[in-house]
């Protein structure tokens, strides 16, 4: 086998091994603060939804200004954007795709995510500057599909979810094409593309925006025997559940680095920006000090702590390390509260004074005490002392959304870190 | 007018047999290994068999090569292809573009159906697979009657259109009824039911009854309802579309039969003349609906339902 381009992974540098094909870490956005949090707390490149195309329908939605925006602020720090344009377009889905795609060119966008194969065609022919990135809607599994795509000249692919380890590894060896890959989040249990029950159930078509996840809901399941229905179940029994644990593969970074996937995707464009900021940021550290010293790398347990903060589901490999059990379903439990809540968004620090000024994003009070967390600082946790308004009244309770207010806070802070509680 | 192709799933070869007799044109078999959600399985050599019968009788067949492919099964696409072309079969049905890659490498000339099901959603993609070997798109069939004949319009490939039975709108690569009886502790369930094909979700708040299963390629939920259009075929007719297709999984034998002999009757009616079809599709309907089973209503499908998103 000849060595792609791909396979140059490492290289010895000073007697050191160090990865030289760094991955891309790919965060999702809701709207345009999400992003700018996504790009500061270390993302590579930031996935977001246009306001046509686009599957999740009623997540953020970004208008082609807002798009422009979200490039130029990451540009300054060398991010990209990519926009999904996922949807399997019906008949009446066709008008205005030409001047979409030539204004998604425009604005900057770096690439779309693309299903189907109308919109990757419109967008060689309106829009050639755009990446062409194969969405994990088509579900591809296999290295002949991967040989396909690549033939007809995309940059890069989003495998399935169904897809591991060796079976990415095989893609890498066969076909020279960028392979993206889903390291965390929410995942659909059914082949991406593949399912319509929101359709059937709630008549929303799922593949165009209106999944409505009826694939998490309880079913009971029977059997007909005799031309008689039969309970499958006994007295006592979960019900008959689909909904899948999501998806973490923090600790399998250095096995994926090694496969040379090119971009680590975390799922989750309806997700807070507490969500963003948390994941983001822990994944960065972890690719990080992976790729500085490989051979010494040992993940922390304080960043596998760190992203259990933000998570609102128990969590598993699913098919990146082998076929996932039953253990990696969730039978009698519809998700839960996350362990801590975002509370307040720095907006600045005056380090003569001490003074920390805050916005607030979620109840808090004098005597609470928080965690700090931002790419600036290591997390620290403090009690909160007296807390004036913008008016230097003194507060029993920072009560409502947005409100600025101002305390005393001995560490240092930058603007943009955030302020999460413990819910007890 | 011309006719639109009957095309059914037959079960076994005997059934193959019943449903020439009862006015198939077309029959489309394979095995799970490569084909998804057939109604029976056909082994390579049964497939010969099969395609024997059906070409004897003047009739054509086409192969199931449609499953979501890892690569475990991919080198094994060509090989198989070979084959079918050795038998002769007259086309091969294909979701995955693996198929086109696979299909060059084996340097065989039999042609290709897209049918990717959920996803074939507009005129643009099935001209689009049409440029790259397909001769026949088949749609999904959550599009509605008007989407269906403005895609027949535009269509460069022939168009193929699910006119009867249930239709699958969920597939997950996990063997979800295997997981949920390990969960509650129940391993000899597993294994008396691991080809069971008699189960069904119950969804209380809509009171409706969803088919299950699980096979080599995964778990398969079905529609709670049997479409049934053989009253409201005149459009589909007048738009010229290419094939009706008769969905028989989960059904009986005898069951396809009966509804294969009426979407005949139905089909060359019209053909006579509109009014022929006309003056006997209430009776067609009420044929079919007497041995509907009692717990699969019929309905339309996504004909004539507004879908939003």
């Amino acid at each position: 086998m000849t060595l792609l381009q791909n396979d140059h992974i490492s290289e010895i540098r000073d007697g050191k091994r160090v990865i030289v094909k760094k991955p891309e870490l790919l965060a999702p956005a809701g709207n345009l603060e999400k992003l700018k949090i996504a790009v500061h707390y270390g993302a590579d490149a930031v996935f977001i939804g246009g306001q046509e195309f686009g599957l999740r329908s009623n997540a953020g939605n970004f208008s082609i200004e807002e798009i422009h925006e979200g490039v130029e602020f990451a540009k300054k720090y060398g991010a990209r954007i990519y926009v999904t344009t996922n949807i399997f377009a019906h008949n009446d889905n066709m008008d205005g795709l030409e001047d979409y795609l030539r204004a998604l060119e425009n604005a900057g966008a770096a690439g779309i995510i693309v299903a189907d194969p109308l919109i990757i065609e419109t967008s060689k022919k309106v829009a050639p500057k755009l990446e062409i990135h194969l969405s994990t809607q088509q579900s591809l599994s296999n290295w002949k599909a991967v040989q396909y795509w690549k033939e007809e000249g995309l940059q890069r692919v989003v495998l399935a979810r169904e897809t591991g380890a060796e079976e990415i590894k095989l893609m890498k060896e066969k076909v020279d094409i960028e392979i993206e890959s889903f390291v965390h989040g929410a995942m659909c249990i059914a082949y991406s593309g593949r399912c319509v029950l929101s359709n059937h159930m709630t008549a929303r078509d799922s593949n165009r925006g209106g999944c409505c996840q009826s694939c998490r809901w309880d079913y009971d399941l029977y059997a007909v025997e005799d031309g008689e229905s039969k309970p499958l179940f006994d007295k006592g029994d979960e019900a008959f559940a689909m909904s899948p644990k999501d998806l973490k593969l923090i600790e399998s970074i250095p096995k994926i680095i090694e496969l040379g996937i090119d971009s680590l995707k975390v799922e989750g464009r309806m997700k807070s920006i507490h969500y963003v900021a948390t994941v983001v940021s822990v994944y960065r550290k972890v690719i990080d000090a992976y790729c500085a010293d490989p051979d010494h790398f040992k993940i922390k347990r304080e960043w596998l702590e760190e992203l259990d903060k933000c998570a609102n589901r128990e969590t598993a490999s699913s098919y990146f390390e082998g076929e996932p059990g039953y253990e990696q379903q969730m039978f009698g439990v519809h998700g839960k509260q996350t362990k801590f809540d975002f509370v307040g968004m720095v907006l600045d620090y005056d380090e003569e004074t001490k003074m920390v000024t805050l916005q607030q994003r979620n109840y808090f009070k004098p005597g609470d005490e928080v965690e700090f967390f931002g790419p600036e600082i290591e997390n620290f946790t403090v009690v909160i002392n007296e807390v004036w308004d913008e008016d230097g009244e003194s507060l029993d309770a920072a009560r409502h959304p947005l409100q600025i207010v101002r305390f005393k806070c001995e560490h240092k802070l930058y603007p943009h870190n955030m302020m999460r509680k413990e819910m007890r | 007018m011309k006719k639109p192709e009957l095309l059914v799933t037959p079960q076994s070869i005997a059934h193959v047999k019943a449903l020439i007799q009862a006015g198939a044109d077309a029959f489309l078999i394979g095995e799970q290994q490569f084909g998804l959600r057939l109604a029976g399985e056909f082994t390579i050599e049964q497939v010969a068999e099969a395609t024997t019968l059906i070409h004897d009788a003047g009739k054509k067949v086409y192969v199931a090569m449609n499953a979501i492919f890892h690569n475990d099964r991919v080198d094994g696409l060509a090989p198989y292809m070979r084959k079918l072309a050795k038998i002769g079969v007259d086309g091969i049905v294909f979701g995955d573009p693996a198929v086109i890659i696979a299909k060059r490498e084996a340097e065989v000339d039999i042609p290709l159906h897209w049918s990717p099901e959920t996803i074939a959603t507009n005129w643009f993609q099935a001209n689009y697979w049409g440029k790259r070997g397909a001769t026949r798109a088949v749609l999904a069939r959550e599009l509605s009657m008007e989407e269906i004949i403005e895609i027949k319009e535009n269509a460069e490939v022939e168009i193929q259109v699910q006119v009867h039975g249930m239709t699958c709108m969920f597939q997950s690569k996990r063997p979800l009824l295997g997981h949920y009886f390990m969960y509650e502790g129940k391993a000899m369930e597993v294994e008396n039911r691991k080809s069971a094909r008699n189960m069904y979700l119950y969804d209380k708040e809509r009171n409706s009854r969803y088919p299950i299963y699980e096979d080599l390629n995964g778990t398969h939920i079905y529609s709670p309802n049997d479409m049934c259009i053989i009253d409201e075929l005149d459009e589909l007719f007048e738009a010229e579309i290419d094939a009706f297709k008769i969905e028989g999984v989960l059904q009986s034998e005898e069951y396809v039969v009966t509804v294969t002999e009426c979407y005949r009757k139905a089909i060359d009616a019209y053909a006579e003349s509109p009014d022929t079809y006309f003056d006997i599709k209430e009776e067609l309907l009420a044929k079919i609906e007497e041995i509907q089973p009692e717990l699969r209503p019929l309905d339309t499908g996504f004909f004539f339902k507004e879908t939003v998103y």
